[in-house]
């Protein structure tokens, strides 16, 4: 049997990998992006100088060779759902890798694939698994044309923006999800000054509660970040490149580079037109099971038709792409399973500060449930708890500048732990490193 | 780069550009008192003589010098093995002992003044280098240190590559030409131990100071965290107290110099006839120092790293990791993190172990017997292979010279037998390991990437699996740059390690 999985991101790549751990069959990977399977997550840290390119590929390139895993560069322009075949750019080629120095030293070197040496632009598939993740949003009053005007998804934007902030003072960031903050701390690093504007009237309130929501968004003043609340931009100005933005107050500010970062969304306008149901995403049952048969999709790029209790339809996050990846392959190859994926966590950074946040916990709080937050008096550390009103079971968590372990969290969520037994138990979540201050004896006192 | 920071850099140039300059200052004249009090009696008559054409004439540079005294001892030497008079050829090391005799000038006179000229300001240069820092806001501070030419092995690293890399071949094979920068510190050395600084002294100096004024920088660095900041203070204590201060007041006492935390097979000559006689004949505390540095090796490790993992030594206490967590930190992010250089690690460490016991073994079997022939081999031939080839080469000039381009722990990760001891024990019977965080890991790449030890830590984070590695020396630097805290060291019951990835991560309810 030949798989087929289109996306060599976290979601196609954990698919690939756990079908090859339960069964032999044949399995081409295809990306128009990188050769090789790399981090998303971290490309602001190649753009800070953190690390290299190389440094964000999570497997060393002899690793597909090792798995059997064919990787194709190249494009799918279009989906023959009916013959099970792909259409491919014409420039697409296979990846093969030629072994170290280093790697033929100490033996580390593996049989290279039997793939022919000239790539046949039609690709038949016994089973197709789309994966092709986001793309950034845009509103119209963004030009796309404009030089300096970008978003940031792919390893192509993060090298537009090593070229576009050449010589660049000033950036104006549009959005402040977490890709914008991400971009502001970016652009900061290289010593451009970053304005960032803000549509809600607090940063991230439709997330995040107010007093979190308030304390992110003064540490990101304090890194001279000028955060623009309650401002939305009207129009770009600039001729060969941008050189102003109007906002909608009809404030100009002149900059040499938009950033915009108003979120994301399925990668899928290459499928429109074609028998497969597509709706903002690419539409799933709990299986991961198209409309189509032998048609999976996992990662960014679905819509889930009937999403579990406390998950949303269309969720673009890492660990939910390796889940469905996870899940997907053990459809494939061994027992139709179901997408569970279970408590809600998730983590961010927003510059010092880490965010980690397990449950649900909703920027409002709702009428049942009873919310507890701590703050600390003079550092940006902060721990919030919800419990339901009349049970007195926690809900969730949300820490900031504090590192809770995923475990105990999730125990607790799930054995609907009363908040008097969270707040006696409060230190074995902890998961700060040795030596570092401990609060809960402050955070139970205020509790 | 800030005011202050463009102005303590050019200070620390300037100082280490009179560093070198000092190699070039003193005159040297040979005397016959100089002569009279080096040579001894019975080289007067033979080397003595030879010497004469040398004496009196006033040398403006010490290496001319001492590549003069070198040539006539060479070729005296030359022509009595020609002649094959083995037991006239001359070993003693006069080179060293006889420049630094004959030389005059400013650095004899006024040490002080040319110490703080040079390697005062120098150190002070750096902490002003250093000091901005401080306008930043605490966290993490990694930004460009892949576009900066120091620290991506760029031009500036190859740069101080080869300084360092000539520096410990002089230091190691041709002190004679050093003989000027150990003038520098006669007067510390008086101080401390009553007479002049060897080579071994100057060392020891410098190597202190740079793990005090980089751990310094440590400091400023991780102020956001204890961890790295207790960590940075307990190795800068062990380098100035144990490693450089206490032995030298022991000579100055008329103990033998002893290094309380250096640990065999580290300290490879610990079990050679010249040190176990001179601890012997040194009373009790002879006796004492011997039975301790025993008792480190055979209780110590397994106990200590039992409860603590084998950072308690190498990222707590040890000197080669105190320079490499100090001085060595702007370099950790260059070290190899494939499979393939792990494979050559495991094989180099275990080599370098089973090289050095053999090695003790032969040297105590020779101590003991009184015959240097064991099997078919000279026990004093392999003793100084040993020494010559992991002591000096792998251990100074690889190990230290190589931070700027292969990383801060070349020795520790594919050298030091003490390491691959202390590995034994964290990975075979340790409450030790580094705890991942269920499924929080986005596979970023920050921890493996800053893993000094060449550990590809996120390959275990990003599918739940505990790092239980026998190199990982818990400097903590992994769990510092995780943008997601993913990872922390703890010590916990043995048994609850996850050694095996879990099939699915947490959160999957599959
Ligand atoms: C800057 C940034 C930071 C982020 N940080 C976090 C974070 O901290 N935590 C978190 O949980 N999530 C984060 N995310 C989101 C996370 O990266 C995504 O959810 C995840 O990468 C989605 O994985 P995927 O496999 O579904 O898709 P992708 O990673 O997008 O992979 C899809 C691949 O398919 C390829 N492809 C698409 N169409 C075609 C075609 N027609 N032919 C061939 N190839 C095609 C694309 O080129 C791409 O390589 C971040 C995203 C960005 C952009
Ligand atoms: S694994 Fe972490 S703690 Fe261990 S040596 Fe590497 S960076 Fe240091
Ligand atoms: S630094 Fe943290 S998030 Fe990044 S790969 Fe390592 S463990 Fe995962």
């Amino acid at each position: 049997m030949h798989i087929v999985i289109i996306g060599n991101g976290i979601a196609g790549i954990t698919a690939a990998r756990h079908i090859r751990k339960l069964s032999d069959h044949r399995i081409t990977v295809i990306s128009k992006e990188t050769d090789h399977f790399f981090s998303r997550t971290a490309l602001m840290y190649v753009y800070m100088g953190h690390l290299r390119y190389e440094h964000t590929k999570p497997y060393e390139d002899w690793f597909w060779d090792k798995n059997r895993i064919e990787l194709i560069r190249g494009t799918v322009e279009k989906i023959d759902f009916d013959q099970k075949t792909l259409h491919l750019s014409a420039d697409s080629r296979v990846v093969k890798h030629q072994p170290t120095l280093l790697e033929k030293l100490t033996k580390t070197v593996f049989p290279t694939i039997q793939t022919p040496q000239t790539l046949p632009t039609e690709l038949k598939y016994d089973k197709l698994i789309i994966a092709t993740g986001s793309v950034p949003r845009w509103a119209d009053e963004y030009p796309r044309e404009l030089a300096g005007v970008q978003g940031l998804y792919s390893f192509q934007d993060l090298e537009l923006l090593e070229k576009n902030t050449q010589n660049v003072q000033k950036a104006v960031i549009v959005g402040g999800g977490l890709i914008g903050v991400e971009m502001a701390e970016m652009l900061h690093s290289r010593g451009i000054h970053v304005t960032m504007l803000v549509r809600e009237a607090s940063y991230w309130n439709n997330v995040l509660p107010h007093e979190e929501s308030a304390l992110i968004g003064q540490h990101i003043r304090r890194h001279g970040i000028d955060l623009r609340l309650s401002t939305e931009l009207r129009t770009v100005k600039g001729r060969a490149r941008v050189e102003a933005i109007q906002t909608k107050e009809g404030e100009e500010i002149a900059c040499q580079l938009v950033g915009v970062t108003i979120g994301v969304m399925p990668n899928v306008q290459f499928l429109q037109n074609s028998p497969l149901r597509i709706n903002r995403g690419v539409v799933v049952n709990e299986y991961l099971e198209t409309n189509l048969p032998d048609v999976y999709a996992v990662g960014d790029c679905v819509e889930h038709q009937q999403p579990r209790e406390g998950r949303k339809a269309i969720e673009q996050i890492w660990y939910t792409g390796r889940m469905m990846g996870e899940t997907v392959a053990r459809t494939i190859c061994d027992t139709r399973t179901a997408y569970q994926p279970g408590v809600f966590f998730n983590s961010a950074k927003f510059f010092d500060i880490e965010y980690q946040t397990y449950g649900d916990v909703p920027a409002q709080c709702p009428p049942d449930v009873a919310s507890v937050y701590w703050q600390h008096p003079t550092k940006e550390v902060a721990l919030r708890i919800n419990y339901q009103k009349e049970n007195q079971a926690v809900t969730g968590f949300n820490a900031f500048g504090l590192r809770l372990r995923h475990e105990v969290c999730e125990r607790w969520l799930k054995q609907h732990q009363t908040i008097e037994y969270v707040r006696q138990h409060l230190p074995e979540a902890n998961f700060d490193p040795e030596f570092f201050e401990r609060y809960e004896a402050q955070i139970t006192a205020t509790l | 780069m800030n005011i202050l920071s463009r102005f303590g850099i050019l200070l620390f140039l300037l100082g280490f550009g009179l560093w070198l300059y000092t190699l070039t200052l003193n005159e040297f004249t040979l005397t016959e008192s100089v002569v009279k009090t080096i040579i001894k009696p019975e080289h007067q008559a033979t080397l003595g003589t030879k010497l004469t054409p040398m004496l009196n004439q006033t040398y403006a540079r010490g290496w001319a010098f001492t590549a003069d005294f070198d040539r006539i001892l060479n070729n005296l030497n030359a022509e009595y093995r020609t002649a094959q008079q083995w037991d006239k050829v001359i070993y003693d090391e006069y080179s060293f002992a006889i420049s630094k005799a004959a030389a005059v000038g400013p650095l004899k006179t006024q040490p002080w003044r040319w110490l703080f000229l040079t390697l005062g300001l120098a150190a002070l240069g750096a902490l002003i280098f250093f000091l901005p820092d401080l306008q930043r806001l605490s966290g993490i501070s990694n930004n460009g240190v892949f576009q900066n030419p120091a620290t991506n092995r760029g031009w500036i690293g190859w740069l101080v590559g080869t300084f360092l890399i000539g520096f410990y071949i002089f230091l190691y094979y041709y002190p004679q030409y050093l003989v000027n920068w150990t003038m520098l510190v006669d007067p510390v050395s008086k101080a401390l131990n009553g007479g002049e600084a060897s080579r071994w002294f100057l060392y020891g100096f410098l190597y202190t100071i740079c793990v005090v004024v980089m751990g310094l920088r440590m400091l400023l660095k991780y102020r956001h965290s204890r961890y790295q900041q207790v960590r940075t203070l307990s190795v800068m204590f062990f380098q100035t107290a144990f490693a450089f201060l206490i032995p030298e007041v022991l000579v100055s006492l008329n103990m033998p110099y002893f290094d309380f935390k250096n640990i065999w097979p580290l300290d490879y000559d610990f079990f050679f006839d010249y040190n176990l006689n001179g601890l012997i004949q040194s009373g009790h505390l002879g006796i004492f120092m011997l039975v301790w540095g025993i008792v480190l090796f055979v209780l110590g490790v397994p106990v200590m790293t039992y409860f603590f993992g084998k950072r308690w030594y190498c990222s707590w206490v040890c000197g080669c990791g105190g320079l490499a967590e100090t001085l060595g930190d702007p370099y950790r992010q260059l070290s190899n993190k494939s499979i393939a250089s792990w494979k050559i690690e495991r094989y180099l460490i275990h080599g370098v172990l089973v090289f050095a016991v053999v090695m003790t073994a032969m040297v105590l079997y020779s101590y003991f017997t009184g015959s240097s022939q064991v099997l078919f081999l000279d026990s004093y031939s392999v003793r100084s292979a040993y020494g010559f080839w992991i002591g000096g080469i792998f251990a100074g000039v690889v190990g230290t010279g190589f931070y700027p381009l292969m990383g801060n722990r070349v020795w520790c990760r594919f050298g030091c037998p003490l390491a691959a001891y202390l590995g034994y024990w964290q990975r075979a019977k340790s409450r030790f390991r580094i705890t991942t965080n269920g499924g929080q890991c986005i596979s970023c790449g920050n921890c493996s990437t800053y893993c000094e030890m060449g550990i590809d830590v996120r390959a275990y984070a990003q599918r739940g699996q505990d790092i239980v590695r026998s190199s990982c020396v818990g400097c903590g630097i992994c769990s510092a740059v995780c943008p997601r805290g993913v990872l922390n060291l703890e010590n916990l019951a043995e048994g609850s390690r996850v050694t095996v990835a879990p099939e699915v991560l947490r959160g999957n309810e599959i």
